[in-house]
């Protein structure tokens, strides 16, 4: 593990604050008093723990926009079907206790006349399963997607609107209630988790650590394939692919690898987020997030991993922060933001500081 | 066997028992109605002098006695009073229903008089109903009007309309007899029957003609088997409706069975004709669908398709195109149509000047970084939604349609084109037609595809590329203004309004083929038409996904659409 | 931006990581509604009306000796964000109440929240029903208030006996088509008569659904549309009816949600006649509306500026919670929800609302049609208010439920919602 950060500053640093604030949060928040000036809040908790599973998220993304060249306008829809497969997971945990009282059929459905479970919702009563579809579902979406669209040598801006049309496709098709996920409302109102309430502060501590634990895999996994063979190669695509094609190599199957990889790290990521933020919902596939998440690597820095966990985490953070504080001109303030990052800072933060550091 | 005589005899029952059949339910309503439109027709016409001999000296109470009756709050009351008063016979009723029709009557609150009231600058002006005496002006809270509802202003539409079969209008006329299309009979026939001798079109004769057949064929079906084969070639649903009651009717089936063939025929070549004419509205309504697709694209088509920026605030270059047709309806209140008129080039130029501030501002750090100017772009989009959102308000804006844009060109009853969808069309093909002669045929067009076809060599010609920059993105820009005062006409006027575009245009732009006008156009209207078509047997939302998902495979397998560039252009 | 959004805004940095420090003696009223985003349009107002009543209120001497402080987030039309400010709002805060939402996604969004942290919700919008939360009180319609009412007229006055069931597909069209179709059904109306139609949202080209229901409605019956399209869909629906000739004494339409201010950004002239149920239009006659629109023009500093059902609603609620903490003394929320339940206060037509035990208002039900000065006409009111009924008696699901809050009709059990035939309660107080 420490041969892999040899070379990488910014992931160590990362790396120790996420271990540090892994252990201090949890402590902070269950043993120390409400009133001690180091406490902090369930609410801080769990929005730390969204963070982390963006920051997971934007970490998927820079896999394949920083290192493979190819920017997914779609990648909010892996992020959004890994949260489905949790989220049917956890309605199916609510049992007998929805508001009509029916122990095999979600609320929505009652209300809709249903009268069984669809096919495509059995099995997701276990945990095991409905983990592996979270990551089974976004990587064979991306298998499919990304074979056609390969193979065909689909690239740059139009790979891009093409991805953009599918996470709008899916927003569609997920919005009509006839689709048996609920439809605009989504699922929602979670009870438990393995047994455990959602609501208590012990879950939502084992939520955000499962979310810091698995932000600190992805990275040492997503590390570990840029240092591979594979991250070389798909690094050489990302440069000259036609090159890297003559050479012998065949450029479809290491895109695809890549592209897989990171729409399952994405599954991960929105499975972590569906319980800690209570509700998924069709607009989670909707375009726009999409390009926030596109944003939150631009302006992190692509290409470094640690400057998308920075981007994400930033924006993120500003973003609530400006919400609650100047809420009429948060978007003026959002959008200026990318502008100049865009123009100024090309490379995004990470990459102006590596360039800083190169310099001295 | 036993099965088929089950069906049949709870076919049977069900005729039977009245509360269980709705068909003979509303047979015995019909015959109802018939008599109590015979009676309130008879009246009517009678009343307007159409027919002065056998009625004239009825026992009707005068106008002055029956107005006051008006000051009740019941609806279906005021529906009595309003055709007592068509039943008085007196000049003055015409005018009075027209003028509760249209709200102008009211009455002062003090000493209730019925009057006309006008609005003027400080309050209404007030005549008299009865005696058509000035009553000066009055506050508005000093006079009340005589409210109407829904269903009481058609009653009086129908009073007045009756009284104008002899109008000298044709247009008049014709309104005339399609309202009695459903219901007339009797001295309304024989009405129908004098108006057809000196009626001079003969579209309004053919009318009346069918009103003539449409009675005979519900009063005494089983003689009418004449009429039944005439009135197919009719396409008003008044015909279509009383087919089809004979068609269903078992008792008629039994008796005469060739009046119920010719019916069961009739309808046939009449549901015939009226699908293949929603075949054809539905290709309309593609064409329609398409215009607007094109005019939302085209302008990215220039932007994106020859400059190879992806401007995500296209969307909003169209919303500001909007916002400038409503400023300038704002600012001319009294000429709304001028205004709407004088916005297309003002929109062309506001959201022109937008585009090239954009350009210089933000695009021209990030030539040769496509994916990047999606950032900023869309930095860009943010920035000017809230700005909207600032000056004019989040809400929606009202940008009114002028006269000449509403209504329909009605071709027959089944297929009538809305005359705005018409004139997008066109406005979308002259569009067009304009910015392909620009492009391809003008000196600044040369230099557009110069520079995007070679940048180093157009400059070395002496081209001065930044400033063509500047100016293809300023008209890509203007476009999509031009495009967003045809969409105000459609849709909301609101700070959301580029959103519900951006995707599609871009689409539309990648599915034609970038950097081909044509390859736009072209899948613009095959877009429009083909979920057109979809849309009536999988519902909207399917037709759309539909489509998509189409687009997603074409392009996965022609992935530079469906007019590809050629030569080396085609490499950059 | 002033001095006191900066204030707040670096006491809130302060607060991520640390309790709140700044216990000032002020009582914090949460506003909870989206300025940005595609809910901006509705919300916006009613994030001004709430800022316009506290204001009231701390001219008057605040509230039991406090001023009110109103604390603005803006949820930006994302559902989960609204969950997270909900959890903002109460946790970090420590608003005593919060005033929330428009759409239903949102209040599914923000319901757990509040059901964990003990908040007290207030919501303003006509919806679907289906619920009843012991920390949340409806203060917009049920759909017993609007929907079935407005069908009776159109059956009774206006004779229609064709139905096109008309809505933007989410769960508010859904369930109240699904109301309407069986108590159609129950009328008598025939399977043939009823034409149901989703949409989706911001559906923009209605040429198609507009010719069906041409054709639909030209089969020799009354018909008319009942429609539940959603906000922005609606300009282009009623402009391509007008394009298409139909006009509103051909097949009149009767909508649900559009009010006085959406009709504000709409050119009114084709939907001359068509009809809207509501319970509250700007155009009733009476002293409180009188005073209210007056106060509300000079607050916002623009006498084009319209008022609305679900102000009204905002008005009722925020009137109701400050009795209610006058009563309780206090503004703990189980003290407060205690005493909310039977407080009466005016509401803006002449009337009175009650809050009932299932926290659903009695509200009037009025009629209007559209006037070309985006005003409604009252065409037809009830005569008295019409209790809200949080569970619907014409679904099959729901019919045995009730709710009550005070435990009178529940076996003693204050409960959301209770089965009459099995006598279990199920949701929130799940045994």
């Amino acid at each position: 593990m420490l041969k892999l950060l040899k070379n990488d500053l910014g992931g160590r640093v990362f790396l120790t604050i996420l271990v540090l604030t892994t252990v201090f949060v949890p402590v902070a928040n269950l043993l120390l008093p409400p009133d001690n000036p180091l406490y902090v809040s369930s609410y801080t908790v769990t929005l730390i723990g969204k963070y982390l599973c963006y920051a997971i998220l934007a970490l998927s993304l820079d896999l394949v926009w920083g290192y493979l060249g190819i920017m997914s306008l779609g990648h909010g829809a892996f992020f959004a079907l890994g949260g489905y497969a949790m989220g049917m997971y956890l309605m199916r945990q609510i049992g007998d206790r929805g508001v009509y009282g029916n122990a095999e059929l979600p609320d929505f459905m009652v209300f809709l006349n249903w009268d069984s479970l669809p096919w495509f919702w059995s099995g997701f009563d276990q945990l095991w399963f409905a983990l592996l579809m979270v990551v089974l579902i976004p990587g064979l979406l991306a298998f499919v997607f990304g074979l056609l669209a390969f193979r065909s040598r689909v690239t740059g801006v139009y790979f891009s609107i093409i991805t953009q049309a599918l996470t709008y496709a899916l927003m569609l098709a997920f919005f009509r209630n006839e689709m048996g996920f609920g439809g605009n409302n989504g699922l929602t109102d979670f009870k438990d988790i393995l047994g455990f309430n959602i609501q208590a502060a012990e879950t939502r501590v084992a939520l955000f650590t499962a979310s810091a634990v698995v932000l600190a895999a992805a990275y040492l996994a997503c590390r570990s394939i840029v240092s591979s063979r594979l991250g070389v190669l798909s690094m050489a695509v990302r440069d000259a692919e036609s090159r890297v094609r003559f050479l012998g190599y065949n450029v479809t199957n290491v895109k695809l690898a890549v592209f897989v990889f990171s729409a399952m790290l994405a599954g991960v990521a929105g499975a972590l987020y569906v319980p800690q933020v209570g509700i998924i919902n069709p607009s989670e596939f909707s375009p726009l997030k999409s390009i926030e998440l596109v944003i939150w690597v631009a302006v992190g820095g692509r290409g470094t991993l640690y400057g998308a966990i920075l981007g994400a985490l930033a924006v993120s953070y500003s973003k609530t922060w400006l919400t609650g504080a100047f809420p009429e001109v948060w978007l003026f303030a959002l959008g200026a933001l990318f502008i100049l990052v865009t123009i100024y800072l090309p490379k995004g933060v990470s990459g102006s500081i590596e360039t800083l550091r190169k310099r001295r | 066997m036993t099965e088929s005589l089950d069906t049949y005899k709870s076919q049977r029952l069900k005729e039977e028992n009245p509360s269980n059949s709705i068909r003979a339910m509303n047979f015995k309503s019909l015959i109802y109605k018939w008599a109590v439109f015979f009676a309130m027709i008879l009246s009517l016409l009678s009343g307007f002098g159409i027919f002065t001999e056998a009625l004239a000296e009825s026992a009707t109470p005068s106008l002055e006695e029956t107005l006051p009756d008006l000051l009740t709050k019941s609806f279906k009351e005021k529906t009595l009073v309003a055709e007592r008063i068509a039943e008085s016979a007196d000049p003055r009723s015409v005018k009075l229903l027209e003028a509760m029709l249209n709200g102008k009557l009211g009455y002062i609150k003090e000493n209730k008089t019925m009057v006309y009231m006008n609005k003027v600058d400080k309050g209404l002006s007030l005549t008299d109903a009865l005696t058509d005496q000035s009553k000066g002006t009055l506050k508005k809270n000093e006079v009340k009007k005589v409210a109407t509802n829904n269903k009481l202003r058609k009653t009086l539409r129908g009073l007045i309309a009756r009284a104008q079969l002899a109008n000298t209008d044709s247009t008049v006329r014709k309104q005339s007899v399609l309202r009695m299309l459903e219901t007339a009979d009797g001295v309304a026939i024989t009405a129908l029957k004098n108006q057809l001798e000196t009626e001079p079109k003969k579209e309004i004769q053919e009318l009346i003609q069918v009103a003539i057949d449409l009675n005979k064929v519900r009063s005494e079906p089983h003689q009418s088997l004449h009429e039944i084969q005439n009135l197919s070639s009719r396409l008003e649903p008044e015909v279509r409706n009383a087919l089809a009651a004979i068609a269903s009717n078992e008792t008629l089936k039994a008796s005469d069975p060739d009046v119920v063939d010719a019916s069961v025929k009739s309808l046939k070549i009449i549901d015939g004709k009226v699908s293949f004419y929603k075949k054809l509205e539905t290709g309309f309504f593609g064409l329609s669908l398409g215009s607007v697709l094109v005019l939302a694209a085209i302008g990215l088509a220039i932007t994106f398709g020859v400059m190879g920026v992806i401007n995500m605030a296209h969307g909003e270059l169209i919303m500001i195109g909007s916002y400038t047709t409503y400023t300038l309806q704002q600012l001319m209140p009294s000429q709304i149509g001028l205004a709407l008129v004088l916005s297309i080039p003002a929109a062309f130029i506001v959201s022109a000047l937008f585009g090239m501030l954009i350009e210089r501002g933000v695009i021209r750090h990030l030539y040769g970084r496509p994916l990047e100017t999606l950032l900023a772009t869309f930095g860009v989009s943010l920035v000017l939604q809230q700005l909207v959102r600032t000056v004019y308000s989040p809400l929606n804006r009202s940008v009114e349609s002028p006269s000449w844009l509403s209504g329909t060109l009605e071709i027959n009853s089944v297929l009538s084109l809305t005359l705005n969808r018409l004139y997008i069309i066109a406005f979308c093909l002259v569009v067009f037609a304009a910015l392909y002669f620009l492009i391809n045929r003008s000196n600044i067009g040369l230099h557009v595809r110069a520079i995007s076809q070679n940048r180093q060599m157009a400059r070395a010609m002496g081209i001065r590329a930044s400033r063509v920059d500047m100016l293809t993105f300023g008209l890509g820009s203007g476009i999509a203004g031009i495009a967003g005062v045809a969409l105000s006409q459609l849709t909301n006027v609101g700070p959301n309004l580029g959103q519900g575009y951006i995707i599609d245009s871009f689409l539309v732009v990648v599915f034609g083929g970038v950097g081909n006008l044509w390859g736009t156009l072209v899948s613009g209207f095959s877009l429009g038409i083909a979920s057109k078509f979809l849309e009536p047997w999988s519902g909207a939302v399917l037709a759309k996904i539909a489509v998509l998902v189409f687009i997603i495979l074409f392009i996965q397998k022609y992935p530079s659409g469906l007019f590809p560039q050629r030569g080396r252009a085609a490499e950059g | 931006m002033n001095l006191k959004n900066l204030i707040s805004a670096s006491a809130m940095i302060a607060t991520l990581n640390a309790p709140n420090v700044l216990a000032a003696d002020t009582i914090k009223v949460g506003v909870l509604h989206s300025l940005s985003g595609t809910m901006a349009i509705s919300e916006t107002t009613l994030k001004d009306t709430m800022l316009m009543l506290i204001d009231d209120q701390n001219a008057k001497g605040g509230l039991l000796g406090k001023q009110l402080e109103p604390v603005v987030v803006d949820p930006a039309s994302d559902w989960p964000l609204f969950a997270e400010k909900a959890r903002e709002l109460i946790e970090v805060e420590k608003v005593a109440a919060t005033f929330c939402c428009w759409t239903s996604v949102s209040r599914k969004s923000v319901l757990p929240v509040f059901e964990e942290l003990n908040g007290l919700l207030f919501y303003p919008v006509q919806y679907e029903g289906e619920e009843s939360s012991k920390n949340v009180f409806y203060t917009g319609a049920a759909p017993n208030q609007q929907a079935v009412p407005a069908v009776d007229y159109l059956m009774d006055e206006l004779e229609v006996t064709r139905w096109v069931l008309a809505g933007t597909d989410y769960v508010y069209p859904r369930t109240t088509n699904k109301i309407l179709e069986a108590y159609l059904k129950s009328k008598g109306v025939a399977d043939d008569d009823i034409l149901i139609n989703y949409t989706p949202f911001g559906h923009s080209d209605w040429q198609s659904i507009v010719s069906e229901i041409k054709q639909f409605g030209s089969a020799g019956k009354k018909t008319a549309v009942v429609s539940t399209i959603n906000g922005d869909a609606n300009v282009p629906f009623y402009k391509e009816l007008g394009n298409q000739g139909i006009s509103a004494e051909d097949i009149p339409v009767v909508a649900f949600s559009v009010g006085e201010e959406e009709l504000s950004g709409i050119d009114t002239k084709p939907l001359v006649g068509h009809l809207a149920a509501w319970n509250y239009f700007m155009s009733v006659e009476s002293d409180e509306n009188d005073a209210f629109i007056t106060s509300w023009k000079e607050y916002i500093g623009d006498e084009k500026r319209v008022t609305n059902d679900p102000m009204e609603a905002h008005v009722i609620g925020f009137k109701m919670w400050v009795k209610a903490v006058e009563k309780a003394g206090t503004t703990d929320t189980d003290a407060v929800i205690a005493a909310m339940v039977g407080i009466e206060v005016p509401n803006l037509t002449g009337g009175t609302a009650k809050m009932l035990a299932n926290h659903h208002l009695t509200k009037p039900v009025l009629i209007g049609e559209i006037q070309e000065d985006g005003q409604f006409e009252v065409v037809f009111s009830t005569d008295s208010e019409v209790p809200g009924d949080a569970w619907s008696d014409y679904l099959d699901g729901s019919k045995d439920v009730v709710s009550d809050w005070t435990g009178e009709m529940t076996a003693g059990v204050p409960c959301g919602n209770y089965n009459k035939v099995t006598s279990v309660c199920s949701g929130q107080n799940y045994q």
